[in-house]
């Protein structure tokens, strides 16, 4: 009993120790982000569901502090997966209202990187549970996973390259569940082709891709709020 | 023979009923158009339920091309019942009026007088199409504007860049035209069989009300059949707007999912206003002319 106790004793001592690292690790990496006020980014975008066969698009970004968040695709129709692509480096890494808990290490392509869990304190808050996996090193976030009540699990991985010392992707890849894809003919009007079950095997159940490659970022320029609207 | 054609489409034009079509599809594009500016996004919400579930949309979905298709879906399955009411017409509706004995103690070669008639049919149809045309894409992209059309299809949705989409219009209305000149064919055809203008109109309308059901239906014995209906392949305008995919499963800009199903359904069509004016061009010939 007494070396159990005495484990016991020990582990209560480096608990808050722990999450003192974890909170410090998260503010290292929110400070590099919060060196933007704003930005526009250009970019192509790339919408990978089997159910869409979309055309790649040239896409601009606009944020501004604190989370305002537009895609425009530069002419024609973007079709983005629900609260998904929407979600920016600002939401990502929400330090405020969060219990922030470490859980451990992984290695994902070569880089060793800390899993942070953040679980939100505000009961009506749509996301469930966030999971960070951060460059410890680097102070950036290479990947998150998002479970939310309302649009299910999506995974964010990111890239960096010459816009890192902002905390800002080069690349974007959100990978999220996509439904069963089915609709009445008579609503169609397709009243003359085939069902082919084959296919319709193909449409259940599959992941679905957004992928968004940054070429440029305008940073801290200064933007009006009319690009939000 | 172009004296012919001349005289042909001057009494085509001449008869108050030629216009019915023009005046029916203009008031019915016009009514469509009305409903859509004034609560089209709704209808847009509606065809798009399934898919707004997962996705958000940013753009102008309901644009002039998305109207001129709506249209032309609603519009080819009926026009052919408009066509007839002229085609069906060229040879019983003479026969009607006891005219053709006199056309025929003129100079004129039979078949040359049954290709002249069939020519200035085929130019009613084909002006009835660019009326289409005009109002369905023309006077759509005035009222709506334009922006990449995206439609939804039963099994997938297919997004169409702007820049991508009036050429296959082009193609779509060529091929709508092979469809509408079968028709035409056919009551030309049915045509020779009547001294009544009823007769071959309905006759005409009932064949492809019929042929039509049976390229609905997923029944296994009537799949079989379906292939060799002409009908079925009068629809395939619609393969101008579904295109192809790369290993990355991202749309190649000007490509066609299915050019062989288009080719394929065209010289259908073709062979089948080929055969359906040889056999009339053949039954005239031979035919003893009472009336």
């Amino acid at each position: 009993m007494k070396p159990f106790l005495i484990f016991l004793m020990l582990f209560a001592c480096l608990l808050p120790g722990h999450a003192q690292d974890v909170k410090t690790l998260l503010n290292k990496v929110r400070a590099r982000i919060d060196r933007v006020n704003d930005y526009v980014a250009e970019g192509q975008m790339k919408t990978d569901v089997v159910f869409i066969k979309a055309p790649l698009g040239k896409v601009k970004v606009y944020f501004k502090k604190p989370n305002r968040f537009k895609l425009k695709k530069d002419g024609g129709i973007s079709v983005l997966p629900k609260g998904g692509v929407s979600v920016n480096m600002s939401t990502i890494v929400n330090t405020t209202d969060v219990t922030a808990i470490s859980a451990g290490e992984t290695t994902i392509s070569g880089s060793k990187l800390k899993v942070i869990k953040l679980l939100p304190l505000i009961d009506d808050s749509d996301i469930v549970l966030s999971t960070l996996y951060i460059d410890a090193d680097k102070h950036l976030v290479r990947k998150a996973v998002t479970t939310t009540k309302e649009n299910g699990t999506y995974e964010v991985e990111l890239t960096y390259g010459q816009y890192a010392e902002y905390g800002l992707p080069d690349k974007v890849v959100f990978s999220f569940n996509t439904k069963e894809y089915k609709i009445p003919k008579g609503i169609t009007l397709e009243f003359e082709d085939g069902d082919n079950p084959t296919d319709r095997e193909k449409l259940k159940n599959k992941k679905g891709r957004v992928e968004l490659t940054y070429s440029r970022y305008s940073i801290n320029q200064g933007l009006s709020d009319t690009f939000f609207k | 023979m172009l004296t012919l054609i001349q005289v042909e489409l001057y009494k085509i034009f001449r008869r108050p009923h030629t216009y019915i079509a023009f005046a029916a599809i203009t008031a019915l594009i016009v009514v469509i158009q009305t409903g859509l500016k004034l609560d089209g996004e709704a209808y847009a919400d509606f065809i798009m339920q399934t898919i707004k579930q997962s996705f958000e949309f940013e753009g102008q979905l309901l644009n002039g091309y998305l109207v001129c298709y709506v249209l032309l879906q609603l519009l080819l399955v009926h026009v052919p019942l408009l066509i007839s009411l002229i085609a069906a017409d060229m040879i019983s509706g003479e026969a009607n009026l006891g005219t053709i004995r006199f056309l025929l103690t003129k100079p004129v070669s039979r078949p040359g007088f049954t290709l002249a008639k069939f020519i200035a049919a085929s130019v009613y149809t084909i002006m009835l199409l660019l009326w289409i045309a005009f109002l369905a894409l023309v006077v759509s992209v005035w009222i709506f504007g334009t922006d990449d059309l995206f439609i939804v299809k039963s099994n997938y949705a297919v997004q169409l860049s702007e820049n991508d989409v009036l050429w296959r219009y082009a193609g779509a209305f060529c091929f709508a035209m092979l469809s509408m000149l079968t028709v035409t064919a056919l009551g030309f055809f049915l045509s020779h069989f009547a001294s009544n203008t009823i007769g071959p109109i309905v006759a005409t309308m009932s064949v492809i009300v019929f042929f039509t059901i049976l390229s609905t239906m997923s029944i296994p014995i009537f799949q079989k059949i379906q292939p060799y209906l002409f009908t079925i392949h009068m629809v395939n305008w619609k393969e101008f707007f579904d295109q192809q995919v790369d290993a990355d499963n991202v749309a190649i800009a000007g490509s066609l999912q299915n050019p062989k199903k288009i080719i394929k359904s065209a010289l259908v069509l073709i062979f089948h206003i080929a055969g359906f004016v040889g056999a009339s061009v053949w039954v005239f010939r031979k035919k003893d002319i009472l009336s």
